[in-house]
């Protein structure tokens, strides 16, 4: 009898730490402030200046692709030119057609299905990319719009439970470093609060452009985690809490960072 | 690599005539040195551009040899004196002798 009492009691505490982050109304930040803020001035010179910085590399390359046409018409023939201005604020999004949770890379590769009746490409091809960081550039410097109607609450909820769970050898919930302790120093760098304003960014590490994706990947592998795939239900849905938790903050893709 | 890389360009246009003018390119490439290996502990082989040339009508106006420690994506930024209006030639050669070539209009007043 005892035991199961302390069992009871044990499953209660787990289920108060898993109800305990359940929708809180104000994001665990107050303040947002965005990666660019920890940057070396280097490293921000470089993403402030619009030749120097490598990123529009692939933007040039999107703005090509999006004037291609693949046999049934271009992405210019329906959207005009300049046509996605504002577009990634609202990313991701519930998909009323598709009924899932779209961000851009997914609206990207529904919009070639559906209207184009071309395959999708797959996530972090350099074709992706390219359309991805076009797009968002568009909007560099507007606030992010991301709302969560109730369609889109499971993969909010899920997302965000994921965000306060600890993973990996190492035991750490991303809200440990990225609320907790954003600002310290974790050996060389000093600690963001983990903003995804700046993908799809390019990335010194990986001496390349790559999606908000690549970077949770990189995150999980950091804290001995098996990452999830690229495009995920659980990322999905984790891209989304974090965009809605950085409300406040301006879009910088394409950004440069370490 | 057989597509073309991304290559940006940026020529100051309508300077006067012996004016010296900042010229800057940018060319999409790994510039993998060959020193580093993968995941599964496997030699990444040296992908490189070893040569970059511009010239105007065939004559040299900058010219650089490139080494495995140059980042990827190399960004250069040289000046010239612009003598005269026509047609700037960039260049990229790799190690395997591919080359990759774009254009630019200067135009001097």
């Amino acid at each position: 009898m005892g035991l199961l009492i302390l069992i009871g009691l044990w499953l209660a505490s787990a289920a108060i730490v898993a109800q305990g982050n359940d929708a809180p109304v104000i994001p665990p930040v107050e303040q947002p402030v965005s990666g660019y803020r920890f940057l070396t001035p280097e490293t921000r010179a470089l993403q402030d200046d619009a030749f120097a910085n490598p990123g529009y590399l692939w933007v040039a390359a999107g703005a090509e692709a999006y004037q291609e046409n693949l046999g049934t018409g271009s992405c210019k023939s329906c959207h005009g030119e300049r046509g996605m201005v504002g577009v990634a604020t609202r990313y991701p999004r519930f998909d009323e057609g598709a009924q899932t949770l779209l961000n851009l890379e997914g609206r990207i590769n529904a919009c070639r299905s559906e209207h184009q009746e071309l395959p999708a490409l797959a996530y972090e091809s350099q074709e992706l990319l390219a359309l991805s960081s076009y797009v968002a550039e568009q909007s560099r410097g507007m606030m992010t719009q991301v709302s969560v109607p109730a369609e889109a609450a499971p993969w909010f909820r899920a997302g965000e439970s994921y965000f306060f769970q600890r993973r990996g050898q190492l035991n750490l919930a991303c809200h440990q470093c990225h609320d907790q302790s954003w600002g310290k120093m974790l050996r060389g760098d000093r600690l963001s609060q983990g903003q995804p304003n700046a993908f799809p960014a390019y990335r010194m590490e990986w001496q390349t452009l790559g999606s908000l994706h690549r970077r949770l990947q990189n995150c999980e592998t950091g804290v001995r985690a098996e990452p999830q795939a690229l495009g995920s239900r659980a990322y999905l849905g984790l891209e989304l809490y974090l965009v809605w938790r950085s409300q406040g903050l301006v879009l910088e893709s394409p950004g440069v960072r370490r | 690599m057989n597509k073309q890389p991304t290559i940006r360009l940026a020529v100051p246009q309508g300077v006067p005539a012996g004016e010296v003018i900042e010229v800057k390119v940018m060319i999409q490439h790994p510039m993998e040195s060959g020193y580093r290996r993968g995941a599964l502990g496997q030699r990444i082989p040296r992908d490189i551009i070893k040569f970059f040339r511009c010239s105007q009508e065939g004559e040299t106006i900058f010219a650089a040899e490139f080494h495995p420690g140059v980042a990827a994506n190399p960004l250069m930024t040289f000046h010239m004196r612009a003598e005269r209006s026509g047609t700037l030639d960039f260049e990229w050669t790799d190690q395997n002798d591919l080359r990759w070539r774009k254009q630019a209009e200067l135009l001097v007043i």
